[in-house]
């Protein structure tokens, strides 16, 4: 069993080390992004006319290839982690944008007089009433975004082996280990496919009042999803 | 405003515009790989699309589908085909494909389900076949949405095909992988500069294919 996970001793780290670190590269930029999105998305729900511009400007730069963003940072940020996840946390934000946009929008116009009528203030409204409902939205970006955060992190491993899991593929080229190489691909296809299963357990608990079979495939967003 | 000047130097450059290494030469190579992966993921993606989305059925198993594919990493995938399969277009197609299909599939699905169902009713009412149906009435007006399908699967594949000059492949990343290993910083920024232009003059594209080919009728509700 250990033989299977030894690593080459110029990576410094174990498999599962590089797992921590992977989730590390990949997450942090999807929460950063949603930091930033939440307001933005806010924005946009209130000014009308600012959406369609926001739109564009986050369609052109998801359109950046991701090595192509790394490598103009590199003479910024050097060859660091934060090279590899301020492309990220861009790709998350344009992601996240529009899906909160839609969900925020979806909460229909009697649910917040309702809440207005029983006093709740612009912010507890926000809070407690249209995060809540756009909740299903709001996660259904996060899954795209984190699963292709995951997957993009390896790309890092050009530049400065900052990939994580991503470094096992050039280690595995260099020293003719192919065990290597296939650690690396099925341990960041696995870690994606766990982190869209945290999230779609996420969804089911923040969402006890939706009913079993929509809560299951919410089917509008489908499409936002696909599209990215 | 150093990388401006790295970009001008870049491209200012003779050298950069000659023989097999020059600038249209690598363009030619990349198109080659877009164009391919895009024909192969569409030649799959669009028929199972426009199909299931017609009779409604499936639609369960292609989010599973996509899900899955996009779980599928694409620089490892290329690398693991590389050694797997050595030298040869299939290394570089097989991680593109995968990568497109998804986003062509699952969108045209949904563009067909969005598709408004009274027309659909008043086409058949009329006594079209059904694929008369399919082709002349759910087809244009689910247009912007399969475009925008193919527009994502198409930008992601740019973006992607920068990889496989890492496993020793042509296309513009040969000058991003080439200028890291010679610390040749110009020529990094001037691959990925010609990467970015790739990708958003592909945006352009479809932005025009979608001013072209979708109705004008359609066009105003979107």
């Amino acid at each position: 069993m250990s033989e299977l996970f030894d690593l080459p001793s110029d990576l410094q780290n174990s498999y599962f080390g590089l797992v921590a670190l992977h989730l590390r590269e990949a997450l942090i930029p999807v929460l950063a992004g949603l930091l930033v999105a939440l307001p933005v998305a806010q924005l946009c729900v209130r000014v009308r006319w600012l959406y369609a511009p926001v739109l564009w400007v986050t369609t052109v730069l998801y359109a950046i290839p991701s090595l192509a963003f790394f490598v103009i940072l590199i003479d910024y940020t050097g060859l660091s982690e934060l090279t590899v996840m301020i492309p990220l946390a861009v790709y998350s934000l344009v992601v996240l944008v529009p899906a909160i946009v839609d969900g925020v929008r979806s909460v229909p116009q009697e649910t917040l007089a309702a809440a207005t009528a029983m006093g709740f203030g612009p912010v507890r409204r926000y809070v407690q009433v249209q995060l809540p409902i756009a909740a299903p939205a709001i996660i259904a970006g996060l899954r795209v975004a984190s699963v292709s955060s995951v997957s993009l992190v390896s790309v890092g491993m050009l530049i400065g082996n900052e990939g994580a899991l991503g470094n096992l593929l050039n280690s595995g080229l260099i020293y003719n280990q192919p065990r290597l190489i296939w650690l690396s691909v099925v341990g960041t296809a696995v870690l994606a496919l766990l982190v869209d299963a945290a999230l779609i357990g996420l969804r089911v608990l923040l969402t006890p009042w939706m009913p079993r079979a929509t809560r299951k495939n919410p089917r509008p967003l489908a499409v936002k999803e696909a599209a990215r | 405003m150093n990388v401006l000047n790295f970009i001008n130097s870049f491209f200012s450059d003779n050298a950069h515009w000659q023989g097999y290494d020059g600038i249209p030469a690598r363009l030619a190579e990349h198109l080659e790989y877009t164009l391919m992966a895009l024909g192969i993921a569409a030649a799959v993606g669009l028929p199972i699309g426009l199909l299931t989305g017609h009779t409604g059925r499936g639609g369960n198993a292609l989010a599973l589908i996509a899900t899955s594919a996009r779980a599928l990493p694409s620089f490892g995938l290329m690398v693991l085909m590389f050694i797997l399969l050595g030298l040869g277009m299939a290394p570089v197609m097989i991680p593109l494909v995968v990568l497109a299909i998804p986003p062509i599939l699952v969108t045209t699905y949904e563009a067909m389900r969005s598709v408004d169902p009274a027309p659909v009713d008043a086409a058949r009412g009329m006594g079209m076949a059904e694929t008369a149906v399919l082709f002349r009435v759910e087809l244009p007006v689910a247009l912007p949405l399969i475009l925008s399908g193919l527009r994502s699967a198409a930008i992601q594949i740019v973006s992607t095909a920068t990889i496989a000059a890492y496993v020793s492949f042509g296309g513009l990343g040969r000058y991003i992988i080439d200028g890291l290993y010679q610390r040749n910083y110009e020529k990094v920024v001037g691959g990925a500069t010609l990467v970015a232009a790739m990708a958003l003059t592909t945006l352009a594209v479809f932005w025009a294919l979608g001013r072209l080919a979708v109705s004008p009728g359609v066009r105003r509700r979107h």
